[in-house]
């Protein structure tokens, strides 16, 4: 300590150590709390439902999201990306998931919310399995944090089936 | 500095920023908000670094006693340079 670069140099290690240090146990405090989310879709409609010239089946769907994730949120999110997925199986593939809405909820007051919309991003089938096919609609979430390891999980919400015949 | 000083400008400096940072972090943590975590902290980090990084009157109540130069010259220093005196010797 004997000159003021050397006093600068330690104070400014010291420091940014301490904050590295308090920012993981901030990180290890999310895991105090016990997230409880919950969410409910509805489809509404199936708008149309055609085969492409490809030979790729593309289907366009109306429904209502419902969903409480203010449980998810700690001091330490930042926000909370969230995606709904139709999640079927097909000769070819053992799981296929096509996302067909996603958003960003950038806090808690955003968390619980109701959205009634078309899919935000085009319903295209590898190939003709669609007709009749049961599917599920799950909804993932993914966790960002101020500071510390994002995570992720979701709800599956069974029972969809499409429609029998191209209209 | 003296040695006293630099003794005590760094165990302020350890004591009062561990300090903050216990404030900050419970503060932050009780209203749940980060950004009070952080702000508390950095009025801590510049509250320090006023305080030990001046060289100020308070790090120099124990200053050293150099010899005087007279005094010096009838001691001669040995031809090799057998150990390194960090204090010199009183009488």
């Amino acid at each position: 300590m004997h000159s003021l670069g050397f006093r600068v140099n330690a104070l400014l290690t010291l420091g940014v150590t301490v904050l590295a240090l308090m920012c993981v146990i901030a990180s290890l405090s999310d895991n105090l709390s016990v997230p409880s989310p919950s969410a409910n879709v509805q489809v509404l409609n199936f708008n149309w439902f055609q085969k492409q010239s490809e030979g790729n089946e593309e289907v366009s769907l109306t429904f209502k999201i419902a969903a409480d994730l203010q449980s998810m949120f700690t001091w330490n999110t930042k926000q909370v990306f969230v995606f709904l997925a139709a999640e079927y199986e097909t000769p070819k593939n053992s799981l296929n998931q096509v996302s067909l809405w996603d958003g960003i909820i950038p806090s808690k007051e955003h968390a619980k919310f109701l959205i009634h919309t078309t899919n935000k991003y085009r319903f295209v089938d590898q190939g003709s399995n669609l007709r009749g096919k049961e599917f599920n609609l799950t909804l993932h979430w993914h966790v960002m944090p101020k500071t510390g390891k994002m995570f992720a999980d979701k709800i599956a919400m069974t029972g969809y089936r499409m429609p029998k015949e191209y209209r | 500095m003296d040695w006293q000083g630099q003794k005590l400008a760094e165990q302020l400096m350890q004591i009062l920023l561990l300090a903050f940072a216990v404030v900050a972090f419970a503060t932050g943590y009780i209203s749940g908000s980060f950004q009070m975590m952080v702000l508390i902290y950095a009025v801590g980090v510049v509250l320090t670094t006023l305080v030990t990084v001046p060289n100020w009157p308070f790090f120099n109540r124990h200053p050293l006693k150099w010899l005087d130069p007279s005094e010096a010259e009838k001691h001669p220093k040995p031809q090799e340079a057998v150990s390194a005196k960090k204090k010199p010797a009183k009488k």
